[in-house]
């Protein structure tokens, strides 16, 4: 045992960079500091032109179903609130993660471990094509080719299964539904996961898969016992990625959804919502106060995105640390 | 069959620097022990592999009687490995590898268009160079994890756990927490585990690629006790860059050289003999120790 007053002090340790480490480290520092600063500024910007709105209607702003200006000269008679469209933007993006992950892990999957390599650089091309594809062109495309197709198959799935509700349409008017533009949604977000599928898949360690193999494991077996696990929470990640784009789709969205003031969850019916859709709409001839609304929404809308992807990077993070 | 003498073990690793002469004596069989059974067992004729354009290795004939212990021996780079990995076709899994000759198993060439690859490996089973236990199964689950990839019912997982893990000399050291995770275990328990895990599938023949380099000189010690009781009741092919291990171990011994081109058979014979008295120069300064 050695004395205590023996034990010495600790050391101070100085590190001392070089003249070109040290303009390299402000360098990345600046742009590290700077992307933040311009996402502070986004959300500051939001608050300060939307605040009066949260003052004036507090958590119903959030919640309310109903978007009315009233008399344009009298703030006080204005009823506004997103709450149909926040759950619009939730249903159509829930709607084209649960179409779109699947997908994407077939896809991921069969790229990876399956498919001969030309047929490997074709598919990643193809899908990074996609995932370049600007959202009007999705949006008009399901419009004029989706849309009827949809309405096809919305029609059987009604008469089927109108016993849930969901799938029940009242008004009996199916086409720009929120059913369509998930769908669509889903075409558009499939690249992205796909992309974070297969970068996680092909991480899987390799002598993990070559030990199935020699235990008499299937191709499928050693997916299914290693690459899937593995790849679990990446995958997570990768839809959240996914969740974030579709939350925040608009032109796309717009084209293809009725935006209704009503709060429903009847996904094949032509009425819904979505936030970013009803910003586009209203902008143009909005009143100074409706402005601030729309500004209040687009806050809000910032706000769950941002929290969507970090989520995702929490996830994505942990990926790789639990197998 | 004489049950290995273990003993003998003892004096091999007091020894390291031992003669020639004094292998002879101490490797674990005699050459009277070693009779071949006919077609049994595995067999390669005019084998040779290649990555790519790259030719790893040659024209390799070579024949495993059942239940014998073959070290692979030779310097990086000669192809040993590559060998191993053709003795079940885990060499087709590695991109623009090929292959040519015939790998006989009982007689019958398992490249042959009617042989499931799939089921052929549950008789030919192998454990790698890394420990690579299944990280998201506890022990327990590791050892039954061959049944489980090849959708093979058992109603008594619980026996087949402990006798798999009693063979491969792991049973008493992880009795108590079959519950815990297979990657909680020391290198060379982890090591242990996926023999029991290969054990499980009862296979006729099993592939191990320097199944102790990554291990120390104790775990090393457990697991090659562990191959020579198997060695009682399968056909066993070992890679080895430890010549101290091929002489612990291995009935035969074939020694690999690659000069510069593909990877070839020098020499193949008892290990008594290569080891005291090789016909080629080459396998002498090797096992000696004068290069690789």
């Amino acid at each position: 045992m050695i004395q205590d007053d023996l034990v010495p002090q600790h050391r101070k340790l100085v590190s001392s960079y070089t003249l070109v480490d040290r303009i390299f480290r402000r360098v990345i520092t600046t742009g590290g500091l700077f992307s933040l600063v311009i996402l502070g500024l986004i959300g500051a910007f939001l608050l300060y032109r939307g605040f009066e709105i949260f003052s004036d209607f507090g958590f119903s702003f959030i919640t309310g179903e109903v978007w009315n200006i009233g008399d344009p000269m009298d703030t006080s008679t204005a009823v506004l609130g997103i709450g149909a469209m926040l759950m619009g933007s939730v249903i159509t993006s829930v709607i084209a993660i649960l179409i779109a992950v699947p997908c994407a892990i077939a896809v991921a999957l069969f790229i990876e471990f399956y498919s001969p390599r030309k047929v490997r650089l074709i598919l990643t091309a193809v899908l990074d094509l996609v995932a370049a594809i600007p959202s009007v062109i999705f949006g008009i495309w399901g419009y004029a080719v989706l849309l009827p197709i949809i309405e096809d198959w919305s029609v059987p799935l009604e008469r089927w299964l109108d016993f849930i509700p969901i799938f029940s349409v009242p008004s009996g008017i199916f086409g720009r539904s929120p059913f369509l533009a998930g769908v669509l949604l889903a075409l558009m977000v499939i690249p992205i996961v796909t992309s974070v599928a297969r970068e996680v898949y092909s991480q899987a360690p390799r002598d993990l898969i070559d030990a199935s193999y020699a235990l008499g494991g299937t191709r499928w077996g050693a997916i299914r016992n290693v690459v899937i696990p593995f790849g679990r929470s990446g995958l997570v990640g990768g839809a959240m990625l996914g969740l974030g784009r579709a939350l925040g789709e608009t032109v796309a969205v717009y084209l293809t959804l009725n935006l209704v003031f009503d709060i429903n969850f009847r996904i094949l019916g032509s009425a819904g919502g979505n936030v970013a859709s009803l910003i586009a709409t209203k902008f143009g001839e909005a009143t100074e106060y409706e402005l601030k609304a729309l500004m209040a929404a687009g806050l809000v809308l910032f706000l769950v995105t941002l929290l969507v992807n970090f989520m995702a990077s929490i996830v994505v993070n942990r990926s790789g640390k639990i197998i | 069959m004489e049950t290995p003498n273990l003993e003998t073990k003892e004096v091999i690793n007091s020894n390291i620097q031992m003669e020639p002469t004094v292998m002879n004596d101490t490797t674990r069989r005699n050459a009277e022990n070693l009779e071949v059974k006919g077609e049994s067992g595995l067999e390669t004729r005019g084998v040779h592999a290649w990555f790519d354009k790259h030719h790893a290795l040659a024209d390799v004939s070579l024949h495993f009687p059942e239940n014998t212990v073959t070290g692979l021996i030779g310097p990086s780079g000669c192809g040993k490995s590559t060998f191993l990995r053709l003795l079940n076709r885990m060499h087709e899994f590695i991109p623009k590898a090929a292959m040519a000759g015939q790998v006989l198993f009982e007689g019958h060439d398992i490249y042959a268009d009617d042989v499931n690859a799939i089921d052929m490996r549950r008789r030919i089973g192998m454990v790698f160079q890394k420990p690579n236990p299944f990280p998201a199964m506890n022990i327990g689950e590791n050892v039954v994890a061959g049944l489980k990839l090849s959708k093979i019912k058992s109603d008594n997982k619980d026996e087949i756990i402990e006798d798999c893990l009693t063979r491969a000399g792991l049973w008493n050291e992880v009795k108590d927490r079959l519950k815990s995770p297979g990657g909680s275990l020391s290198g060379g328990q982890q090591q242990r585990l996926c023999i029991a895990r290969s054990l499980a599938l009862k296979p006729d023949v099993l592939l191990l690629d320097e199944p102790c380099s990554a291990l120390d000189p104790g775990s090393t010690l457990r697991v090659e006790e562990t191959i020579v009781q198997l060695s009682e009741s399968m056909t066993i092919v070992i890679v080895t860059h430890n010549m101290q291990q091929a002489a612990r171990v291995s009935d035969y011994c074939a020694f690999f050289l690659s000069d510069g081109g593909p990877g070839h058979l020098v020499e193949a014979d008892l290990t008594t003999n290569i080891f005291s008295n090789p016909k080629d120069t080459r396998t002498a300064d090797y096992v000696q120790g004068r290069f690789g």
